[in-house]
């Protein structure tokens, strides 16, 4: 990871091509050097962090005074950093009696700053937890005692966390695990701090921005969704290949609990809808033996979503794997304790994310938790299903191959779909499917569970979510329309993003008679579309005019008197 | 060390943290002189020769110089 004098040297470049996203940074220390750490790091991000920086400990003011500059500002993203040691200042200030009101009375405060921007901007707020401070006043006592800085400290930690499950635009980011992987000797120095007011020690700003851009990234859709698996001396220890099958290490034997460990986070992982694939150099049959055999493996055949295994080199193997999947190399992991075949890889694929695995096995864990790979802005009980879903999707090709005719293929499936309106129970999907679909999404408006709640009980809008089901099993939802009244005449097509796992099945069809046919039957008589450029959604550069909508301008225009249903494979659920 | 070598390494710090690649600092030198030199640079400049010389100032010190050369006097009363 690059310094924080790096970094500095960072605010110098060119920024211009970057993506740009509008941030308030607010804080009740000094957080001039946070701002400069964020927006170097940005850059090796490619975003281009535009900040706005409250004046030094003007938190409330600025939130609280609805003709400030935050508002005027408009950010995309609040970041609030209100520190322990402030939260120190107030506990030595309250009468004795009050010090177990601490975490309420500033749970309150939080609450109160959250509604009020909430109310007033479009935005989401990341604050940052409280790092731990013992002032030692009961030693160990102080776990025992509701009254200690420590015992409070921690309880607001903790009903912050309860607050942000319960508030879909507030994220915490996690700067108290960071003390804890650092030291606090690394993160406060406390010369500075009784000079500058700052409590962030410049060594540790690099490793706060990047937790905080980790965020960022995940909000905006940019996040890991895979991990490539090596597996001789990457989730086993020895080569089973030469070692044969009672010698891999697992298990108790010699360090096999280190591969055992790692495997366990893997499956972790899978669970929480990472697609675990793997790619391997050795015969496949030897390479699934210990997957199917070996009583210490924590990883079964059916946690793997792609398996792959020869002799032929893992650049390709990995280009078949991304062809498979269908997601970007940039949302990729390759985890292979070979230097060699990292840096193959690295050097062909630039966009995938290949950790430099430490020599020592036992080091793996530590390392790769230090790195916080796998950020997410959602977790919804589709993501533990993702595995089953592309093994599926690997049926589906193999079935495929047997049909000569495309149309008789698709009538096989004996495809259905459900539509419905934006609800409480599909909007965690909703939401998440906005924030993971690049490719085919016209528009790449991004919604938070709050925006569709919004979206939902408006009047201006119609919403629809569709879900598809085949003969081999369940899709889940996988496609969102929003339409927002223009006039009484048109509707305008806000959002068109659908999951890629589907192309080709006739979804664009359905999707269009359903709407167009509801159009129609509530009076209107154009429906209009729009598509935006981005880098990955090129895909749909000409959607709007293969369905027959005429150009108008930027605009894609559809009479609705004039349509005639096109031909489509699936049925209303 | 000689002071004179202190001299010429913070010099090089200067020139790093202020990113100014021709600034000649002497003992005389005082913030006002440099306009890149404020408050922040100089939190900045503190941290880049704590590093450099592997010492560490005391919150006192940092408030108590008046110019380069008192810099230079701390620094080399630490490290000689």
């Amino acid at each position: 990871m690059k310094d924080f004098s790096q970094l500095a040297k960072n605010l110098k470049k060119d920024f211009t091509g970057l993506t740009p996203i509008k941030v308030a940074v607010l804080g009740d220390t000094s957080t001039q050097f946070l701002v400069q750490a964020l927006r170097g790091l940005g850059f090796e991000h490619n975003i281009d962090l535009q900040i706005w920086e409250a004046d030094f400990d003007q938190v409330e003011r600025q939130i609280f005074d609805l003709d400030s500059e935050l508002y005027k500002y408009k950010p995309e993203i609040v970041i609030l950093f209100q520190s322990s040691h402030k939260l120190l200042g107030k506990y030595n200030k309250l009468q004795n009696n009050q010090h177990s009101l601490l975490n309420s009375i500033e749970l309150d405060l939080i609450e109160n700053i959250y509604s009020t921007i909430k109310k007033n901007l479009p935005a989401k707020v990341i604050y940052y937890n409280y790092t731990e401070i013992d002032d030692a006043v009961f030693g160990n006592f102080a776990n025992k005692t509701e009254s200690s800085f420590l015992f409070q400290l921690r309880k607001l930690n903790y009903e912050l966390m309860n607050f942000a499950v319960q508030n879909s635009d507030f994220y915490l980011c996690d700067i108290s695990t960071l003390q804890n992987q650092t030291g606090k000797i690394v993160f406060f120095q406390p010369a500075l701090y009784i000079n500058s007011e700052m409590v962030l020690s410049l060594d540790v700003l690099p490793q706060i921005a990047s937790r905080t851009i980790d965020l960022i990234n995940a909000l905006t859709g940019r996040f890991k969704k895979c991990v490539i698996l090596d597996l001789d001396n990457t989730i086993w220890g020895g080569i089973i290949g030469d070692d044969g099958i009672e010698n891999i290490e697992l298990g108790s034997l010699g360090i096999g609990k280190a591969f055992t460990e790692f495997q366990y986070w893997i499956k972790k992982l899978k669970n929480r809808g990472i697609i675990i694939t793997v790619c391997s150099k050795n015969t496949e049959s030897v390479a699934k033996e210990p997957f199917e055999k070996h009583p210490d493996m924590v990883l079964h055949l059916d946690d793997i979503a792609v398996f792959i295994a020869n002799w032929e080199n893992k650049v390709d193997n990995i280009r078949q794997i991304q062809s498979i999947l269908n997601i970007g190399f940039d949302s990729m992991v390759f985890l292979d304790d070979n230097p060699f075949e990292r840096n193959m890889v690295r050097e062909n694929i630039p966009e995938i994310c290949v950790p430099e695995l430490p020599e020592d096995p036992a080091d793996y864990l530590e390392y790769l938790y230090a790195l916080n790979l796998f950020e997410t802005a959602s977790f919804s009980n589709e993501d533990t299903e993702r595995t089953k879903l592309y093994q599926i999707e690997a049926q589906r090709n193999i079935t495929q191959q047997k049909y000569t005719n495309e149309d008789d293929y698709l009538n096989s499936l004996n495809m259905i779909s459900l539509v419905e309106p934006f609800n409480k129970f599909n909007t965690p999907r909703v939401a998440q499917l906005s924030q993971r679909s690049n490719q085919f999404n016209l528009t790449t408006v991004r919604y938070s569970e709050a925006d569709i709640n919004l979206l939902a009980t408006s009047e201006n809008y119609y919403t629809f979510a569709f879900t598809l089901e085949d003969k081999f099993g369940d899709n889940g939802l996988i496609c969102v329309i929003i339409l927002k009244k223009e006039s009484d005449q048109a509707l305008f097509i806000e959002s068109w993003f659908m999951s890629c796992r589907i192309l080709k099945r006739s979804m664009e069809n359905f999707v269009l008679n359903t709407i167009t046919n509801f159009a129609r039957e509530k009076g209107f008589k154009y429906l209009k579309g729009e598509y935006i450029p981005t880098a990955k959604n090129d895909m749909v550069r000409n959607h709007y005019k293969d369905l027959g909508f005429e150009s108008s301008g930027s605009l894609w225009i559809l009479n609705t008197d004039k349509y005639e249903n096109k031909k489509c494979f699936i049925n209303k659920k | 060390m000689e002071k004179s070598e202190v001299l010429k390494q913070v010099n090089e710090i200067f020139i790093d943290v202020l990113e100014k690649e021709d600034l000649v600092i002497n003992e005389q030198t005082v913030a006002k002189d440099i306009e890149e030199w404020d408050s922040l640079a100089h939190i900045r400049l503190v941290v880049a020769i704590e590093k450099t010389f592997k010492l560490h100032f005391s919150s006192r010190e940092i408030q108590s110089w008046e110019n380069v050369g008192e810099m230079i006097d701390c620094i080399y009363e630490k490290v000689k």
